[in-house]
This record gives C-alpha cells, structure tokens and sequence, in this order.
C-alpha cells in the first residue's frame, strides 16, 4: 500500500492506485477534460494537475502513479492559476453558442469556466475559423467548439474499432479529421454515435435531436433498445411526453449490457416510435385489402391457418424464421414452439442470412 | 516511375516503417498519393485515419501535389538574423509565387522550414534537401536558373 | 585557457568517418573491446563514475540511466540524431568528422545493458548523414567491429519535438511524434514498450574515449560536476562562426572572443543563446560564466544542445524573440493545451508587442502564460518554450516597454 498526503488528509491506496483515483478518494474534486476511465489514458488537457510538494512543475494527476509520502494540493493557488489559464486558452479557440447549443448545461468547459470564474479570456485573439460542413443524417461537426481532448479519436478507436477519425496536422493547427479530411460518411465511420457520447462539449451533437430540447433539460428514462437482441440500455430524452433524443448512461450498473455505447440504429433511430405511419393495430389481408383487426382476432386467425396447413401438408411444410430483434429468450421459446407445438425442425434465424 | 506498391512493400518489413515507406513514396513523387496512402496503411496494418494523422503530423510529408523541386527557407533564428527575410521575398518575386505555392509550371514549390542545421553559413535555402549556403537576395535568380 | 580540446574531434577530416579501418587504424574500437571484456556491472560503474552527463539537454548521468533499465529479453539502445535546435549542427559534424565512435560508443551501451539493437534516429533535413551512417555500419559490421550489435537508421520528417525522447520513440514507432507522458519512463518501457537507453549522438562518441583512457581521466576533464568536452556552434554576429570542442569549464566570453573572433564589424556585444532556441538570452554582465551545464543554470540559462546565437548591439531583440515564439508555435506537437494554444497565443502577443499595438497588460499576459506553460506544459517543448521571452523581458525588458503603445 502507498501512504501519501492530500490536501492535508493522509490516505491510503494500492500501489499503482493515480493520482486522480487517490485524490477522489481523499474527497478532492478534481477537474478532467480528456480523462475518460473507458479510454487509453491521454494526460493531455492538464486540468487535472495538483502540486506536489518538492516536483519544479505540476503533474497532471491522471497519469502520475500514487507514491509514498507525496504531499499533494488539489487547489493550490498554482494549480488554480494554472486550470484558469488553461480554460481561458480554451476558451479563445472556442466558439461560445451557449444559448443555442445543444449541450448547453451538460459541457465540461462551461462548468468549469463557472467553477473557476473565468468570464474573459486574456488570450483572445484569433478565434475558431475550422468552419466543418459535414452534412451527414446523424452528427453535427462543429470543430469550432473543439477542445482537442481527442476522446472521439480514441473512443472510435478503442470501443467501436471504426478508426475513422484521427488527428490532421499538428500544433494549433490539429484538427480531428477523416483521411483527407474527408466526410463521415466517405469513411470508415459507422455513425454510432460513441464520439457524441464522450465529447465533453458541444463539437460533436446529434443531428436527429437538434433542437428538440436539450439533453441537460430533457427527462431521462432507461429502457432497453427493441432494435435486437442484445439489450442495450437506452436513456430516452423525454420532453412534454415525447421522445426527442437519446443518450447514453455510462453506469455499468444501469447500464450492464453497453456501458452506453450503442450502434448507429439506438442512438439515433428513434424517431419511429411515434411515427404516423407506424402500425397500431394487427392488420388480416381479406380479399387483397387489409383490415385491422384485435390481437385476439389476428392470432386465433393465424393459429387455425398454421393447424390447417400442418393437418393438410405435414408439419415440415411450416417452418419458422426468427429474428435477432427478439432477445435469446423469445427466440428459445420460438423454436420450442416449432419443435413441440408444430413438430418441425425447420428453424432458422435471419442472423444466418 | 516506379509502382507505389512496390516502394511500399519493399519496405513492409520495418517494423513501425510507415515513415520510412512515406519518404520513400516522395522521393519518387514528391508527396504523398492517396492511393499510395491507403495502400502503405494496409502494408504497415493501421487505419487510414491513422496514417494520415501521420503524414499530416510531420512538416516534410506532403500529401498535396508539389513541384518537382521543393525550395525550403530556413527562416530559424540564426538564419533570421543573416537575413532570411529577404531571401524569401527575392525568391517570391523571382518564382512569382508566395510560401506554401506551386508555380504554374509545376517545377518549384516554396515553403518555410525551420532550422536545417547547416548554421556555419547563413542564410541557408535547401532544394530537394540539398542545402545552399549564403544565400543573398542578389544570388537568387543565379541559384534558381540552374534547377532545370 | 583559450584553447579547443578536441577529443571527439580529434582525428577530423583526416579519417573516413564511413571507413571502420581509418578508425581501427587511430585506436577505434579498442573502447568495445575492453567494455566486452568488463563485468556488465562494473562497465555501468566506469561510465558512471566518468561523470558522463547526456549532452542531449537534460545532462543526466549517463552510467545511472543504464543502470535504471530492467532485466528484460529484448532491450534497444536508440541514439538521438534528431538535433532540431536552431543554430545547433554539433551532432552532424560528430557523425561527419567520427561516426565510427558514435556506432562504438552504441555498442559499447549495447554491451551494458545487454541490448543486440541499436537505432539511430536522425532527423528527416540530415538525408546525407543517413548515407553516411549506413556505410559507416556496414563497414564497421563488414570489420567484424560491432559483433553481434546491429544498428540501423531511422529518419526523422521535420519534427522538431522529436527530439523530446518518447516523441522520438513514437516516430520510431511509426507513429505521430507526440511526447508521452512519463512514468514510466523509456529505461522501463520504451520502444515497442521495452527497455530502452535513449542517449545523444554526443554521448555515445564520448564512450569509447571514457573506456581507453579511464573514467578517472575523463572525470578529470572541464568541470568537475559535468566533466568532458562540449561541441559548441557558434551563429550570429561573431568573425568566425564555426564549430568548436572545448572542455566543460570553458568561458563564455571566450567562446565568443577567442574562439569566435569577437564581434563583427566592430560592433558590440549585446546579448547571446545559449542552447539553442529554447535557451535563456544572455546580457554581458553573465558573460564570465563557465559553460557547463550546473554554472549556465546558476545564472538562469542552460548549456542545452551547445548552440551560441550571438548578437550585436544593433539587434532587435523583441523581432527575434517574435521570430522564435513562430518557431514554437510551429513545432509544438499540438497534445496539450497549454504547449499548443500557449505557443499559439505567446506568438501573437509577442507580433502586437513588437508591432507597436500592445500595451502593458499583454507584457503581463505573456509572463502569466509563460509560467502555467513552464509549470503545467506535458513535455520539455512547452516547459522551455517561453525561456526566451522571459529571459529577455527580464534582461532586456527596456526594449519590450519602447515598443508598448502607451510610449509610442
């Protein structure tokens, strides 16, 4: 175990234990932009820096391994004058929309611009000027607003595995790009939308919920995607009794299947649910008009027709195709039901296909 | 010329060779393809993106079309006090062309760069990394008529 | 004492640096040959008790970084050739006029850490060095000189922070030359994650010298804390700018009147860089300072890279600190915040400074800015960074006020 000394309290942690975990654990609220506890560590915003006694400069606490004796401060005057530099640099590259930006209430570099009481930069000069059109169906670009955390460019890396974006050019000139600079689309995105997940500000925004309410305002309910069978959580952003986005909850203990990660389908295909083409009653075919019809109705309607045609071909003339929208369970009982009710083996799957 | 594939997978097996296969690829044409991109991407096992990121990162790596001679002007400290500044603006007027530019022919491109370590004699220009060393503003059509 | 010493330099353009056998022929790889015959632990002590700090910058000792490295299967020892500091081509004239030394000296840390591999990283502007050195290890190879110690070249494409160590081992890598941050630092996992000595080309050429003559006599060489020669190039405003080795507790002044012949065109002194562009600018009244590493930080500068930018009294000194913070602004990698936006922002408001549009409050911004950069920047890019604009507004800040609006 490692003894050290934070803001005045002596605690303990295993070895190996960061600065950052010991610090929270002492009850230090530390600041973080690019830390993210599901991604390769970066170090790189320097938010998080503490002093620590006797080191000539500050070290950023979420890469720095706990060692024995440390004596660190979490707020010193040093380290607040540095998190304040550091916010108003961010600051005079940052395009500030925050009324009309959709993650007004939910940005990290507002909340923190409010903890420290950075109202002005001192660094203003040349302002954003990245001006990104990326008219695709799902994100909103908006390098204007980045932070260079280049949590996206990891999260697309080591959690989706799509490699669609990386870091162009270097310097004050880094940019998060496609190859060439190119469209999402163009690329290898798979538009799942982790890169919105992660992003601490408004660079990177669902295009499906523009406008319709902010997440930081809206409702959340959880519930579990019906897209297929794995079950991610879904945390439906609810507005005056509508669905008008989703995000994602990242607690593994709401959200033990995805952890929030979600594919292109939950994040932003919601907008079937309360669409005016959707079906609301079963529908029988008479006479090549459909009609609707009562659950009741429909299923004794289909069962007689299964019965009569097992009666008059046999039943392996029946077969049942499942679909993987249906979670393990249904799709057991669905090959039960062919198995012991109709007496066929003619079970597939459309996962198959 | 020879085949962007071949430059490639002659060198494949250097271990974490992607820049040496991109100096490679200019020495032939003088920047970096997209094709040629794509192609030493798959050769070294990273994604595009990744590959781009790293031929963006590094100022000798183009992946823009450059001429066939690439003037670099030292524009460091040592070279900005011998008089860097009006070896540029020779050089501008004499190509026609400003930093970072081709001229319409397609034979020179200009850019900047920063320190090429030959400080013994400045200001220093490099054509094609070849150094030329005390250059005046004087000498600059003399020194740029010989590239044919 | 006005005198060069040349140790790494001695046999200058009266050998062929890429002929293993004109090296062989003045005593050369007799240094690998005792080094192999040594107890590894007791060849890390020599060096070690050489004194031999790394005159890469940072002038750590030598001999104690090796023996920080682990027991591991596969270990490399990298030699940094990357020198990006402005006004610095020390290590270009070590492989020029001695590459077989730097190839020994390799093998010499190959034989102490027990590493089979070497890589030299040599900056993507040096492309005839890389020829120079590919001969040099196939001679000395061809010789038989270097054993089972294989050595290969890896180029560099203009990045100056690579330089920076990890930086370095991330372009090896293949990668973007971003620094990484440390620990764990690259004794301990280091290229492809292994054990890794990272020293300077300079570093390396001293071994074979520290091994035939003695640690004791090495020891006994320049200042005691930093003993050894230093390659020193000499720029700017002096009669003779050329390169110079000389030992460690050579004087400053002398450098740039004895050795550099003085100011030309009879001007005076005002103000010398020592290090390179990252290095403190200093006035004459710091002149009779020793150059080694320890006296040239007592006075708020660094040795650095050995790079001597003199200039005249007629210089501009605000014009050339703002022609400095665009080098920076260009060379920062962009992974921190504080290194790329601070370099960013130091850039602009050193050009409304020197342009005559900036008031007392930027001088003040600058000095905030440049002290969370020193304190709170990931690698040494962005910690030294504003070295020079501190340094100059502190010796020389009349001429940063002359140009502020208010005195207009």
């Amino acid at each position: 175990m490692i003894n050290l000394t934070i803001d005045g309290k002596e605690i303990q942690v295993p070895k190996g234990t960061m600065l950052l975990d010991a610090c929270r654990q002492a009850g230090a609220d530390i600041p973080t932009l690019c830390y993210d506890p599901d991604l390769r560590l970066a170090g790189s915003c320097r938010m998080c820096v503490v002093e620590a006694k006797g080191r000539p400069t500050l070290v950023a606490s979420c890469v720095m391994p706990a060692e024995n004796n440390m004596v660190i401060e979490t707020e010193s005057p040093d380290v607040v004058e540095a998190r304040t530099v550091v916010l108003e640099l961010l600051a005079a590259r940052h395009k500030f929309e925050c009324p009309t930006c959709e993650s007004d209430g939910s940005c990290k570099l507002q909340d923190y611009m409010y903890r420290y009481g950075v109202k002005e930069s001192r660094f203003d000069g040349e302002g954003p000027h990245f001006h990104t059109e990326d008219p695709n169906p799902f994100i909103i670009r908006d390098y204007d607003k980045c932070i260079m955390c280049t949590r996206c460019v990891r999260v697309c890396d080591e959690i989706t595995g799509a490699q669609a974006i990386n870091i162009e050019d270097r310097g004050h000139h880094a940019k998060i790009a496609t190859p060439f600079d190119g469209k999402l689309a163009d690329s290898t995105c798979v538009f799942c939308g982790q890169c919105v997940m992660v992003c601490p500000v408004g660079a990177l925004t669902s295009r499906v919920a523009a406008g319709k309410g902010k997440p930081a305002q809206n409702e959340k309910v959880l519930t579990t995607c019906t897209y297929c069978g794995t079950g991610c959580t879904l945390e439906l952003n609810v507005k005056d009794d509508k669905i008008v986005g989703v995000t994602s909850n990242r607690d593994a203990e709401w959200s033990p299947v995805n952890k929030g990660a979600l594919c292109v389908k939950g994040r932003f295909g919601w907008d079937f649910v309360t669409s005016p083409e959707r079906l609301t009653t079963p529908l029988i075919r008479e006479n090549g008009e459909l009609r609707p019809a009562s659950w009741d109705e429909a299923l004794d309607f289909a069962a007689n027709k299964i019965k009569a045609i097992k009666e008059q071909n046999g039943p392996d003339s029946l077969a049942m195709f499942s679909s993987a929208r249906a979670t393990n369970e249904e799709n057991y009982l669905a090959q039960k039901l062919m198995r012991a009710a109709i007496g066929s083996n003619n079970v597939d799957h459309c996962a198959r296909l | 010329m020879a085949n962007y594939k071949d430059i490639i997978y002659g060198l494949k097996d250097k271990r974490g060779g992607i820049i040496e296969a991109f100096h490679a690829l200019q020495r032939e044409y003088n920047y970096i393809p997209e094709e040629a991109l794509e192609e030493a991407a798959r050769a070294f096992g990273v994604s595009q993106a990744q590959a781009y990121g790293v031929a963006t990162f590094y100022s000798y790596l183009s992946v823009k079309k450059r001429g066939k001679y690439i003037i670099r002007m030292c524009e460091s400290a040592p070279c900005h006090v011998a008089g860097a500044d009006e070896v540029i603006k020779a050089i501008e007027s004499y190509l026609g062309i400003k930093i970072g530019e081709t001229t319409a022919d397609g034979k020179f491109t200009l850019e900047l760069t920063e320190c090429v370590g030959q400080c013994q004699a400045t200001p220093v220009i490099t054509v094609n990394s070849e150094p030329v060393f005390n250059v005046s503003a004087a000498q600059v059509p003399e020194i740029l008529s010989a590239y044919k | 004492m006005a005198e060069e010493m040349r140790l790494l330099l001695e046999h200058a353009d009266k050998i062929d640096p890429r002929i293993a056998e004109d090296y062989i022929k003045v005593g050369g790889y007799k240094g690998l040959e005792k080094a192999r015959q040594m107890d590894r632990k007791n060849l890390i002590q020599e060096v070690k008790s050489s004194g031999l700090r790394g005159r890469g910058g940072a002038g750590f000792n030598a001999g104690m970084k090796w023996s920080f490295v682990p027991p591991a299967e596969v270990k490399y020892v990298v030699c940094n050739l990357d020198e990006g500091e402005p006004g610095t081509y020390k290590d270009r004239i070590i492989c020029e006029k001695n590459a077989q030394a730097l190839l020994e000296g390799m093998a010499i840390c190959g034989t102490a850490i027990e590493s089979k591999q070497g890589y030299i990283y040599c900056r993507g502007e040096y492309p005839f060095v890389v020829e120079l050195l590919n001969k040099a290890i196939q001679s000395a190879k061809a010789s038989g000189a270097l054993g089972d110690f294989d050595i290969e070249v890896r180029m560099g494409a203009g990045a100056y922070v690579c330089g920076e160590e990890t930086a370095l081992i991330e372009s090896i890598e293949g990668h973007r030359g971003e620094p990484r941050f440390k620990p764990p630092f690259p004794g301990v996992a280091g290229l492809w994650g292994v054990p890794t000595v990272v020293n300077n080309v300079e570093t390396f050429a001293a071994l074979p010298y520290i091994m035939t003559k003695g640690a004791e006599w090495y020891a006994s060489i320049g200042a005691p804390k930093y003993p050894g020669t230093k390659v020193l190039t000499l720029t700017g405003d002096v009669n003779n700018p050329t390169y110079f080795e000389v030992p460690t507790n050579y004087n400053l002044r002398d450098v740039i009147y004895k050795l550099g012949g003085g100011i030309k065109n009879g001007k005076k002194f005002k103000a010398v860089q020592v290090g390179g562009t990252s290095g403190a600018f200093i006035p004459e009244q710091n002149l009779d300072t020793s150059i080694d590493f320890d006296s040239m930080g007592a006075i708020g500068a660094a040795l650095g890279s050995g790079a001597v930018l003199v200039l005249d009294e007629t210089r501009d000194i605000v014009d050339i600190v703002t022609r400095i913070s665009k080098f920076f602004e260009h060379e920062s990698c962009g992974k921190c915040n504080p290194c790329r936006e601070g370099t960013f922002r130091c850039r602009e408001i050193m050009e409304k400074i020197n342009s005559g549009r900036a008031t007392e409050a930027d001088l003040n911004n600058i000095l905030l800015l440049a002290k969370v950069m020193k304190r709170a920047a990931l690698c040494g890019l962005g910690q030294a960074a504003p070295v020079p604009i501190t340094s100059t507004i502190q010796h020389f800040g009349h001429e940063y006020r002359r140009k502020l609006l208010q005195y207009a």
